[in-house]
């Protein structure tokens, strides 16, 4: 039980409400006036100031559903955020307790707990979470938890004119996701698929509490394709280095012995 | 859409969602395009011809709706045997009168009798009030077979025959298949069954043939049926909130509130030549009366008698044309001393912004309201011409006045929407500091006005004393309470103060006081309709009771229309309002815009006058006629049939008729506003358009000053196609030099994709797209793109050109020496061999448009 995001990236027009409502509830600074010339996008990417962040992506590639004088092309519009993964890398680097996750099943960075470290930055399998350069601290999303404690909406959902953020309860944003793939596979949009709906289709995180409706692959949205917590590898990695203890521990000891025949 | 008025698409998004397919018609691949099914790239400046093209598609295929058309449009009507389409003239019409420079309309009127437009031009015509409203009633002679060549039909089919799709690619550059699909697309999704709407904003509007662009879509919308009817209509998207308000009850120089056109100074002698030149005999323009003589009874309260024609000649009268360019190209020439600018940064918005400014460095004084100090509040001390050391600071005589002004939040009052709606917004919070109302600010300047002129005799400035002017007002800064003065647009009853219920109320005797006709109701039971916000789920799927709708809270306007002849709905499915005939009254789903207890049947009576010749199939009400207008016979200046005429400049002839641009536009002929050829200008090749991003608001002065806004489109850019900028330099992100003979700017580039080239006619046509944010102050500067365009204008509304130009592009900054035409060094000049006007229209004397017209024009002719 728990709240998140889905994101439904094919409704989604770009007009960045999320990023500016997110910032002013959140009171962030600007990332800087700067010209990126990367298509619309001028924050270029989720940092420690920028919390929603939306990409614009020009592509050689034209949607199934659409017919335009341009031929193959299409312009994917995106909303990015934190993805409150269900095992969060952040959270399970952080040496402090900083960063914990919330009566919503979110993932929530205290700053007045947080020394800085930077070791959260690392271990985000997404580059979600930055450290803020003038005071060192991490930050990212929060979910709105102040809102969500008031029984409010995060800004971002509430601004989005499309409903292109849906924010609820977990279940029911799964559902109504499988359900938007199904419409648009019947609709002829055969691309759509949910990226990082839960556990079997996201093993690496055991799925994200904000996941999203892709029409082409992760890495063209910025996303990687498999991402995994840095925990996951910890019992391999300590199975192998007990394996090679175990080895190198029975390699002593068959020189030892293999010596003393001699 | 979706990036001016990206709240308002959310009902776009969720149209798409329950199946509708969205269109998107737009030179760049935009936020729109990117979710739309369809998007069609097209040569800024010829929707006409592709829009032409939808009409003859539909006539070709006989793919109208022949029931709404034969019954509710002006289709059968015959027109007069002197009228000459653009068919038989190379692109005129019958009429020219080529020592006045404009239309005689006369020839253009029904068969033997003349008939009064809703809304128009009906009384500019040189002094003489041609059509008066007074005359007639509708057409006498129809052809309700459609076969007659005089009938409207025919005419139309012959006006547009040679809009093929052939022509609309050789015009647009749109191929045939993309454009037959959107033909097909939107004749199928029309009908009994479907309806379709159109939405526009500015990219139609801002051309010298600008409204001539809307009524081709008119034209398409009524030979489909899709006008009256729910999902249909043409829905006009304003630019910034309340635009639609401010025509209601306008900040227009022609209009008194609720389209009430303003008194002309040649003929509107008197109240009763007034009346009788804009009473109408027929149609609902018949109660005129009753609604001027209930606003000047707002106005002037117990001062204004029947005796004294109701303070009628209080009323400024109209000498001319007082339009904006006018005024601007009059205050450059010394002829204006005072300038009120209240949120709005023209400078930046408008068009011209250096002629602009040389305007606002001869007057005494300039007045500006707004958040942040702007452009047009700054002028004197960073523009442009300052900078570049052309004009000197101490050498502008102008005083200058900031007032700070009071946001939305921190101000009670209304917005009206596209759709007629009102909304009510409360105040949140006190503005701060010296921030103030606009309601404020004009009510307090009104109070020291009256004060200053309290003791005068003279009859001069009587008008001032007998104004009504006594809002109650509250708070510390006695700020006068809007409700207030929405009580009083309402109307009342002079005798009992008791609010009237609705227009239908209002008198002619002087019994009853109204402040907007069109608007009375909006406060009907002393409740503020305006602020109801009933949840949509708590009530039907019209939600007539959120907000309030004029008239008479009529969510579709025409919509009598929704129903076939006989008073049945078109179709289950569309079912709006209809003819009980068991209760014998209109009923539906919205409130019957239309008489509510007039039969289907009714027919009027040889000889009837007033709301009586409004017969129970003309759901136009507001129509001499009760007809829908395929054909314009009145109202407007430039044509009864929208007819492609190429923009001002051009990177090309006009590929339909020998007159280049539309004969009637307006024309500024002065040093200082210089146009390039009318086509093929070797200086400036490429098609430039202008346009908004989501990021910003107009001239930026809301968002400029804002962190969270600026950093996302945090400079001026242009946006180009690969191709041109290989073929002159371009590098992406890099900077490039926009000219026009107006002026120079440079920008930011974004090489995109996005902003396709054309192919016409073997032609290769590049566009340029320019966003005009930008200006000298804020947390972002960068060059505005306006001070490139020129003044040039739709002869109807005076609306600039401002989405269809040429130019020319360069890599690399310029910041030196550049050149405006103002102040800096003169362009050079050209011989120019290409004309704009056939040799008939080519004699327009220099101020060829409005009454008196003409006295800026000539200025400066050095």
């Amino acid at each position: 039980m728990g709240t998140g995001f889905f994101t439904d990236t094919t409704v989604c027009i770009g007009c960045k409400a999320c990023e500016v409502a997110c910032k002013e509830w959140n009171q962030l600074p600007d990332d800087g006036m700067s010209f990126t010339a990367m298509s619309y996008d001028n924050t270029g990417d989720l940092s420690a100031s920028t919390w929603r962040h939306v990409a614009f992506i020009e592509r050689p590639v034209a949607l199934s559903e659409q017919q335009t004088g341009l031929g193959n092309f299409s312009w994917l519009l995106m909303s990015d955020v934190c993805k409150h993964c269900k095992s969060a890398g952040c959270l399970e680097n952080c040496p402090t307790g900083a960063i914990v996750r919330t009566e919503f099943d979110s993932v929530y960075v205290q700053p007045d707990i947080c020394n800085g470290c930077g070791y959260c930055v690392v271990g985000c399998p997404f580059g979600v979470i930055d450290r803020r350069e003038d005071d060192g601290r991490a930050w990212k999303c929060t979910l709105c938890y102040d809102r969500q404690k008031d029984g409010m909406e995060p800004a971002c959902a509430k601004a989005c004119p499309t409903d292109s953020i849906q924010f609820g309860d977990l279940d029911e944003l799964r559902d109504k996701a499988r359900r938007r793939v199904e419409q648009l596979h019947a609709g002829g949009v055969e691309e759509a698929y949910l990226y990082g709906v839960d556990e079997a289709d996201q093993p690496g995180t055991d799925g994200l509490n904000a996941f999203f409706l892709l029409v082409d692959k992760p890495e063209v949205y910025n996303l990687p394709p498999e991402p995994v917590a840095p925990r996951k590898y910890a019992a391999p990695a300590w199975a192998s280095v007990a394996a090679a203890g175990v080895a190198m521990a029975l390699a002593a000891v068959a020189a030892v012995a293999g010596s003393g025949r001699q | 859409m979706a990036e001016c008025h990206p709240v308002g698409f959310r009902w776009v998004m969720e149209a798409k969602r329950r199946g509708a397919t969205i269109i998107h018609v737009d030179p760049r691949f935009t936020r729109t395009s990117a979710v739309s099914d369809l998007h069609v790239p097209i040569r800024a400046g010829s929707d006409i011809a592709f829009l032409g093209g939808i009409v003859n598609y539909i006539l070709e295929n006989e793919r109208h709706f022949v029931d709404y058309v034969v019954n509710y449009t002006n289709a059968p009507a015959l027109i007069d045997d002197d009228f000459r389409d653009t068919e038989d003239l190379d692109g005129l019409f019958s009429g020219w009168d080529a020592e006045k420079g404009q239309y005689d309309i006369s020839s253009w009127s029904y068969k033997g009798t003349d008939v009064a437009p809703a809304a128009g031009q009906r009384e500019i015509f040189s002094g003489e009030p041609h059509s008066e409203r007074g005359t007639t009633a509708g057409a006498e002679k129809f052809d309700f077979s459609l076969q007659d060549p005089a009938c409207v039909f025919q005419i139309l089919k012959r006006h547009y025959s040679r809009y093929t799709p052939q022509v609309v690619e050789e015009t647009c550059g749109i191929p045939k298949d993309l454009f037959l699909k959107v033909a097909e697309t939107l004749c199928s999704n029309s009908g009994r069954d479907r309806t379709s709407a159109f939405c526009y904003a500015v990219g139609w509007t801002q051309h010298s043939v600008g409204v001539q662009y809307i009524r081709t879509a008119a034209i398409i919308q009524l030979l489909l049926g899709n006008i009256g009817r729910p999902g249909g209509g043409i829905l006009a998207l304003r630019g910034h909130a309340s635009i639609q308000g401010s025509t209601d009850i306008p900040t227009l120089y022609n209009l008194l509130p609720g389209y009430l056109p303003m008194p002309k100074a040649t003929f509107d002698k008197t109240f009763e030549d007034y009346v009788k030149f804009n009473e109408s005999k027929s149609g609902w323009w018949a109660e005129f009366p009753k609604y001027i003589v209930s606003l000047l009874k707002a106005w002037f309260g117990d001062a204004a008698t029947f005796q004294n024609g109701w303070c009628y000649e209080y009323l400024p009268n109209l000498t001319g044309d007082h339009s904006h360019m006018t005024t601007v190209a009059d205050m450059a020439d010394g002829a204006i001393k005072g300038y009120f600018v209240m949120g709005e940064n023209p400078t930046v918005g408008s068009m011209h912004g250096a002629l602009h400014r040389k305007g606002m460095r001869e007057l005494d004084w300039l007045v500006v309201r707004d958040f942040a100090p702007t452009e047009t509040a700054e002028f004197w001390r960073d523009a442009p011409e300052i900078q570049r050391g052309e004009v000197r600071t101490e050498d502008i005589k102008t005083e200058v006045f900031m007032f700070p002004a009071a946001a939305h939040t921190e101000k009670d009052g209304a917005f009206t929407n596209t759709q007629r709606m009102l909304q009510w917004h409360h105040k949140a919070i006190e503005p701060p500091g010296d921030c103030r109302s606009e309601l404020h600010f004009v009510y307090h300047l009104g109070l020291r006005l009256k004060k200053l002129y309290e003791d005068s005799m003279d009859p001069k400035d009587r008008p001032l004393l007998d104004l009504t002017w006594d809002y109650p007002t509250k708070g510390p800064h006695q700020e006068p309470d809007a409700e207030a003065v929405l009580r009083e647009i309402n109307g009342y009853k002079v005798d009992s103060g008791e609010v009237v219920e609705g227009f239908t109320d209002l008198k002619s005797d002087g019994s009853t006081a109204c402040g907007c006709w069109i608007y009375s109701g909006v406060y009907k039971d002393g409740v503020n309709q305006a602020a109801r916000r009933k949840p949509g789920r708590e009530q039907s799927w019209v939600a007539s009771e959120w907000g309030w709708a004029w008239p008479h809270n009529r969510r579709i306007l025409y919509n009598r229309a929704s129903a076939d002849p006989e008073g049945k709905p078109w179709s289950e499915r569309k079912k709006y309002v209809w003819w009980d005939a068991k209760e014998g009254k209109w009923t539906g789903e919205d409130d019957p815009d239309f008489i509510p207890d007039r039969p289907p049947s009714y027919r009027p009576e040889e000889g009837a006058e007033g709301t009586a010749t409004i017969s129970g199939i003309d759901p136009f009400l507001m129509q001499g006629d009760g007809k829908g207008w395929i054909y314009a016979p009145n109202g407007l200046l430039d044509g009864p049939l929208p007819t492609h005429y190429e923009p001002q400049e051009s990177i090309c002839e006009n590929p339909l008729y020998g007159q280049q641009c539309n004969p009637a536009r307006m024309e500024w002929k002065r040093a200082d506003n210089p146009y390039h050829r009318a086509h093929g200008d070797p200086r400036f090749p490429y098609v430039i358009t202008t346009y908004r991003l989501t990021e910003h608001h107009t001239a930026g002065g809301m968002t400029r000053w804002l962190s969270w806004l600026s950093e996302l489109q945090p400079e001026m850019f242009c946006e180009v196609s690969p191709e041109l900028a290989a073929e002159n330099g371009l590098s992406n992100g890099g900077w490039a030099t926009i000219t026009t003979a107006r002026g120079e700017i440079e920008a930011r580039v974004l090489v995109t994709r996005r902003i396709p080239p054309l192919k016409i006619r073997g032609m290769i046509v590049h566009q340029i797209g320019l966003p005009y944010h930008w200006g000298s102050r804020g947390l972002v500067k960068g060059d505005a793109a306006n001070e490139l365009i020129s003044f040039v204008a739709d002869p109807n509304v005076s609306i600039q050109e401002s989405k269809a130009l040429t130019g020319n592009i360069e890599a690399g900054r310029k910041s030196s020496g550049r050149r405006v035409v103002t102040s800096g060094r003169p362009v050079e000049e050209a011989v120019d061999q290409t004309s704009r006007d056939k040799p008939a229209a080519a004699q327009r004397p220099a101020g060829s448009h409005g009454v008196e017209a003409g006295k800026s024009q000539e200025g400066e002719q050095s």
